[in-house]
């Protein structure tokens, strides 16, 4: 029976908003579980999800060192979109897409999927020819692309310089209407509530410590709240895989953490209702629905754990949206902050049984992991419930680096920084 | 983040280039060894603490850096040529190019 309702609204304010339940419980944790998942970002909550909903597998706990959506999860700019170029990336986060169409329902929680849509400008022919190719790529795996000229972007985003004289003439687009956004801590909250009831124990302000292990096999883990026993331990702790899979004895892994920025300005008026991303440099943007501009750009491009950005990308970052609006010069921004995004050698994720017996690893997401959550969570629990990947996630391996089947869709080679 | 170069003195990180981890060792050119490439050129070791890493001082003097620096803090730890003593190509004799 669905919680939230009509019904339940209305009774609900008239007895003053008293009575709701809590979203999850507060457990503490057992001695041991099937199936332990580190990690209470969107990621392990989505996995924990469809572990209990599509495998009945609800002996399960979440494990989270803050509180659910400290990381990645609550910190990224919101857009989902299934715009990519190789079949392997088209395939998956089209399969996430389609999810996400259905989680407000799936999940009687309200993330607001927004499918305002996402356009990426070109400001060269050859840009241009290449958007082309992605666009055919989409289509011909029955994704939606639609390449635009200058004057429809015009009509879609008046504000946007499209003048010869711009210092990067827009000369088209390729748009994929069915992107968009989503409240993201909804997303965490949403899958949170569909795993505690049915049955998963979320536990927050546990800190993964260390790996029980007998010889290679893990059995369990060490945490701040005492030693935890379990059949399977999943990671997916994004920004801090280095650090976990050092915790089990794994000194290198084809990842690095890169820290990346984001910047919301103080609320407008409607004043764009799509997702734009500029093509001569690295920059984006979308409009919250409580009216700030949500933008970022590059990463900071070096190693950082420190969830905090430097000067010279705030400054690039602000030079390219003016480049895209001057008329926004004169608009404050409010906030800014960083995340640790664990950036892979080939710019795509890694969804695998292993590295240890009694592991799985979720893990590269980069700065795009956002919109694969439903995706992420529900191929990685078809990995842990089977022990085998799924077609979706099957090409996304640990051991790709090494047989020679990167899925590189910039074309960038083992650069993290570039991804 | 200011980073002092050995040669420039203290200058702004947007002077420099990141060229990433520096505990990798490329292995001999002839070398048939796969295990040793795919580590050179994938594995990471990405630690949260002190790091050793190649900057090159790309809007200055263009040598290669070695330096120590701190991913949880930024702090800089140390800053070295990478090529031991030598002084940075700019400086280099003439006959040196011959
Ligand atoms: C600024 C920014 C903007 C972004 N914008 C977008 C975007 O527009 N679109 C998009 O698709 N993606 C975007 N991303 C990327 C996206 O947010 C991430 O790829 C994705 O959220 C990662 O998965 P997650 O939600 O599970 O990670 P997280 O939410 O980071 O979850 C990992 C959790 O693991 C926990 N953890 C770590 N170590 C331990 C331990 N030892 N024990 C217990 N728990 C531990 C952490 O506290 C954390 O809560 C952005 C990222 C950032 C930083
Ligand atoms: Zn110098």
């Amino acid at each position: 029976m669905a919680e939230y309702s009509a019904f339940s609204l209305l009774a609900n304010a008239l007895k003053g908003n008293k009575d709701w339940k809590p979203a999850w419980r507060k457990p503490d944790p057992k001695a041991s579980y099937d199936v332990i998942i580190i990690g209470g970002g969107g990621h392990g909550l989505a996995t924990a999800y469809y572990l209990a909903k599509e495998h009945g597998i609800t002996n399960v706990a979440v494990l989270e060192k803050g509180w659910l959506g400290s990381g990645n999860v609550g910190r990224n700019t919101t857009a989902v979109r299934s715009n990519y170029l190789l079949p392997a990336n088209t395939r998956f986060y089209e399969h996430s897409m389609k999810l996400w169409e259905g989680l407000s329902h799936e999940l009687n929680y309200n993330v607001m999927f927004s499918q305002r849509g996402c356009l990426n400008l070109a400001h060269t022919p050859a840009q241009f020819d290449d958007y082309a190719r992605r666009g055919n790529a989409m289509r011909h795996l029955g994704v939606d692309a639609e390449l635009m000229t200058p004057a429809q972007i015009k009509r879609l985003i008046p504000a946007l310089d499209i003048s010869d004289s711009a210092r990067f003439p827009v000369i088209g687009g390729l748009m994929q209407r069915r992107a968009g956004t989503a409240r993201h801590d909804a997303v965490a909250w949403g899958y949170a509530r569909g795993a505690d009831r049915r049955g998963v124990d979320i536990i927050e302000n546990c800190e993964v410590t260390g790996f029980l292990r007998d010889g290679d096999r893990v059995t369990g883990v060490s945490t701040s709240r005492g030693d935890i026993r379990a059949k399977k331990v999943a990671v997916a702790v994004a920004g801090s895989t280095g650090r976990v899979m050092q915790l089990a004895g794994i000194e290198t892994m084809p990842i690095e953490s890169h820290v990346l920025q984001a910047f919301v300005t103080e609320s407008l008026k409607p004043f764009i209702d799509t997702v734009v991303t500029f093509g001569m440099g690295h920059f984006y943007m979308s409009q919250s629905d409580k009216g700030g501009l949500v933008y970022g750009g590059d990463i900071d491009g070096y190693n950082s754990y420190a969830q905090r950005g430097n000067l010279p990308i705030v400054d690039e970052v602000m030079s390219e949206m003016l480049a895209l609006f001057p008329g926004l010069a004169r608009v404050r921004m409010l906030r800014s902050w960083g995340g640790v995004c664990d950036m892979s050698m080939d710019g795509s994720p890694i969804i695998t049984t292993g590295p240890l017996p009694g592991m799985y690893l979720n893990c590269g997401w980069c700065y795009g992991g956002f919109k694969a959550t439903p995706a992420s969570g529900w191929t990685f629990a078809w990995t842990i419930a089977k022990d085998e990947p799924h077609d979706f996630n099957a090409p996304f391996t640990l051991d790709r680096f090494y047989r020679g089947l990167v899925i590189d869709d910039k074309g960038q080679g083992a650069n993290p920084r570039l991804h | 983040m200011l980073i002092t170069c050995p040669y420039c003195g203290p200058r702004d990180v947007i002077e420099f280039t990141y060229q990433g981890d520096g505990n990798r060792e490329r292995p001999d050119p002839a070398s048939q060894n796969f295990e040793a490439w795919n580590a050179y050129v994938y594995d990471r070791l990405n630690p949260a603490g002190d790091h050793n890493e190649i900057w090159q001082h790309s809007g200055g003097c263009r040598a290669h850096l070695r330096v120590v620096r701190n991913t949880l803090t930024h702090e800089i730890l140390s800053v070295a040529f990478v090529r031991g003593d030598h002084a940075p190509a700019t400086r280099r004799k003439a006959e040196d190019k011959a």
